[in-house]
């Protein structure tokens, strides 16, 4: 188990738990980020903000504090 | 397509999620006739078309983009609101739902929420082209069976199936039971009785006893959203939707992960069958995306594209515009020169030349010049929406978004605030118009109401005669350059109070919760012409039309203050000065003209509101200034040149400048000091003084409420921060 922001450039892990306030948990989930999905996080190097995911074939950009209230587990 | 001979009224709604080509299917169903108004009761815009289907003339209304049903702002209320309208109208009306192709399986998440409104629908599979290149088109017969209504695939960009998705639609409006989709997503149990408790405290408009699924999806949305008791303008039963969830809180349920896990387990159940899923491996459009991603998001390398990008958009904006804006400038002098002319020698062969005189001024310095003075905005407007548009379509706004979205949230405002920020700085009416790309209502409203504080190009004129005439070219005995410091320090100045006004404004009058970014960044397209065309078009016929009128209308007025009454020479100047200019030789109509300009309407308001700005350093001739600036920053200049005697005086003229020196206080001590140059130059910084940008603010948040507001607190702001610099500066010793 591990915040996604942790999560290795090329590597994919399922979404175990989204934290934070009900409206950002909501939108995040909305988006597809559910219980269970595979998320990948996608390129370029250390010290970038916002990170970049692929959650069922869409890329969406996440900033890295709220990228930590994110769970995810590598299979 | 036309609307002669339709009888019947019907809709169509064009529903769908963000990135999936929904307004350029809008566009090809509708053709060109297209136009954008608030949706009733909001102050979202929408647009509609009128086309006619048989014996229907249907409108079509494009709404905005959404990914889910469940606002988290007012403004993304309206989806639901217009298919509530839709449900409770009397005429046949359908939804059609434009769904993402390549990316499917996220797009249904919507159709879910939409298809258990039980609405008659239509759905749209669009980007077939780009799904056909990713290797994974959607099945659109088993879409069709899996969800109950008719479903068409289409691409919008290339007009593949727009005709069978007209028949479609056509056939819909037309059958004796419209399609609607009998779906019934399940939930957990413990949620079905909690949707059933909050259906039973339902009000009458939410009631529809044969449309029990319509019942339970309005509790569903009442249980997820929070925007208080309210959905969409009507009231819900925010009581029992407290109850439960403080009940399911204690239960250590998570009714989130619930509702939206319940929908996404449906969909990764029944969305193989329709689509070939994504797996790991990447297509061929991805991986172009990821490649271009790698070097425009990053920190080095993206920051320097971010730079040269914003770099062109301003410098085309600023510079690149001028030759345009100086051909309509000179067509319209011209003009005006023409029909004065023409005036001229009907008033020499007049019985009545007073009459026509006054008619003559009216057409040429009333109604020409503020015809010219809505259509000099024009090029800038185009341009700045040609830029934007294909920043748009191609993907990159997204990514300036993403790129900026760190530093705009300090102040408050989202990333995508920066572009009409940006544009503020060659002028705020372009850039009011371009908040329409920020999606939340609030973000948008807080840019609209900074924008004007940004240093916009009309400023210019008015800092160089002030820095010109007032500031030596260097410090005496240091041979540092001074003007262009004192220029670059009002442009500082600018952007600092404008980041300020921000912060204020949102954490008091906008306290919104902070909201997590999350930006969806959609794949690079090539632009479409078609598209870019058509969205330069709308905007500048919607400027012309809405904001037009009343800077025509303000126009004619201010010039109406600053001509009338009407004075001969002899009536105005007294006899012995004017017995010495005609010995002199001096320009009498000049000399004339400033007596006239002081007891014109303008002049008067100028002497009334001398005891309000004496203390900002000011008398009653730049209060005159004051009142013509408020046509546009820069008629100050000319302004002040006519109040010196000065005709058609520009920043630069030599004789303005010498007779601005020279004149004195009462008391005898110079009127124009560099303290006072700095007073006037830190109100113009600040104070609302351009009719134009209230007629575009009226225009897009649709009342007086906030452009007054807007006109309200700079002004005072300006007076305030003129009082401070000229009183400070004399307690200083620097009067």
């Amino acid at each position: 188990m591990m915040a996604l922001d942790q999560l290795e450039t090329g590597t994919v892990a399922r979404v175990h738990h989204v934290g934070g306030e009900r409206a950002f948990r909501r939108r995040l989930m909305e988006l597809g980020l559910v219980p269970g999905t595979p998320v990948e996080r996608l390129g370029a190097g250390r010290g970038v903000d916002p990170l970049r995911f692929r959650v069922r074939d869409t890329v969406v950009a996440l900033r890295r504090h709220d990228a930590q209230l994110v769970l995810v587990e590598r299979p | 397509m036309n609307t002669v001979g339709a009888t019947r009224q019907a809709t169509v709604l064009l529903v769908g999620p963000p990135n999936a080509g929904k307004s350029t299917l809008f566009n090809r169903l509708t053709g060109a006739a297209a136009e954008t108004g608030n949706y009733a009761g909001t102050t979202v815009s929408v647009e509609r078309a009128h086309v006619a289907m048989g014996d229907l003339a249907v409108t079509f209304v494009d709404l905005p983009g959404t990914a889910s049903l469940v606002a988290h702002a007012a403004d993304e209320e309206v989806t639901l609101r217009a298919m509530l309208d839709l449900a409770a109208a009397p005429e046949p009306g359908l939804v059609l739902l434009v769904l993402d192709g390549p990316r499917l399986a996220r797009s249904l998440y919507l159709a879910l929420q939409v298809l258990a409104l039980e609405l008659p629908a239509v759905v749209a599979v669009n980007l077939a082209d780009e799904a056909r290149e990713a290797g994974r088109v959607p099945d659109a017969a088993a879409l069709a069976d899996l969800l109950g209504v008719p479903v068409v695939l289409v691409s919008s960009r290339s007009g593949e199936g727009v005709d069978d998705l007209r028949r479609a639609l056509d056939g819909a409006l037309h059958a004796p039971t419209p399609p609607v989709s009998p779906l019934d997503v399940p939930l957990t149990l413990a949620l079905d009785a909690d949707v059933d408790a909050i259906r039973q405290a339902l009000p009458d408009w939410a009631r529809a006893p044969d449309r029990v699924r319509r019942e339970r999806a309005l509790a569903l949305w009442a249980l997820q959203s929070d925007r208080g008791a309210r959905a969409a303008g009507r009231v819900l039963p925010q009581s029992a939707i407290e109850t439960i969830r403080a009940a399911a809180e204690a239960a250590g349920r998570d009714l989130e992960a619930e509702i939206i896990g319940s929908r996404y387990a449906w969909i990764d159940a029944h969305a193989p069958t329709v689509a070939a899923a994504g797996g790991v491996d990447l297509d061929r459009p991805s991986q172009r995306s990821e490649a271009l991603d790698r070097v425009l998001l990053h920190p080095l390398t993206g920051v320097l594209a971010f730079l040269m990008v914003m770099w062109l958009v301003f410098t085309t904006l600023f510079w690149w515009t001028d030759p345009l804006i100086g051909l309509v400038e000179s067509a319209f002098e011209g003009l005006g020169d023409l029909v004065g002319q023409g005036m001229d020698a009907a008033i020499a062969a007049s019985s009545a030349p007073a009459g026509l005189s006054v008619l003559r001024d009216l057409l040429v310095d009333g109604v020409i010049a503020g015809v010219g003075s809505v259509l000099v905005f024009v090029p800038q407007i185009a341009v700045l929406f040609l830029l934007l548009a294909l920043l748009e379509d191609c993907g990159y706004l997204a990514r300036a978004a993403a790129l900026m979205d760190r530093l705009l949230r300090a102040a408050g405002l989202p990333g995508k605030a920066f572009v009409p920020l940006l544009s503020g700085y060659a002028c705020a009416v372009p850039a009011v118009l371009a908040t329409r790309s920020i999606p939340r209502q609030r973000d948008r409203l807080l840019t609209m109401l900074v924008i004007p504080l940004t240093s916009c190009s009309a400023r210019l004129p008015v800092y160089t005669l002030m820095i010109a005439t007032l500031f030596p070219a260097t410090l005496p005995g240091w041979g540092l350059p001074v003007r262009p410091t004192v220029l670059m320090g009002m442009y500082l100045f600018s952007t600092a109070v404008t980041v300020a006004a921000a912060v204020v404004l949102g954490r008091t009058l906008f306290h919104e919760p902070a909201e997590a970014t999350v930006l969806e960044l959609p794949p690079y397209r090539m632009p479409m012409p078609r598209n870019v065309l058509r969205a330069v078009v709308a905007r500048v016929s919607d400027f012309i039309r809405e904001a037009g009128r009343v800077i025509l209308v303000a126009t004619v007025v201010l010039w109406a203050l600053l001509a009338f009454p009407r004075y001969a020479p002899e009536q105005i100047v007294p006899p012995d000065e004017l017995a010495a200019a005609q010995a002199r030789g001096d320009d009498v109509d000049a000399l004339a003209a400033g007596y006239a300009l002081e007891n014109s309407y303008a002049g008067r308001i100028g002497h009334v509101i001398e005891p309000v700005i004496a203390p900002l350093g000011y008398d009653w001739k730049i209060g005159i200034g004051l009142v013509g600036a408020f046509a546009a920053r820069e008629v100050f200049v000319s302004t002040m040149g006519v109040v010196y005697g000065i005709a058609d005086a520009d920043e630069d003229d030599a004789g303005l400048r010498a007779r601005m020196v020279a004149d004195r206080r009462p008391d005898g001590a110079p009127l124009f000091t560099p303290l006072v140059g700095v007073s006037i130059m830190v109100f113009f910084a600040l104070a609302m003084q351009c009719l134009s940008t209230l007629a575009v603010l009226r225009k897009e948040t649709g009342g007086w409420r906030w452009p007054l507001f807007v006109a309200g607190y700079m002004s005072a702001l300006a007076w305030l921060a003129a009082f401070v610099v000229y009183q400070g500066g004399r307690l200083l010793g620097l009067g």
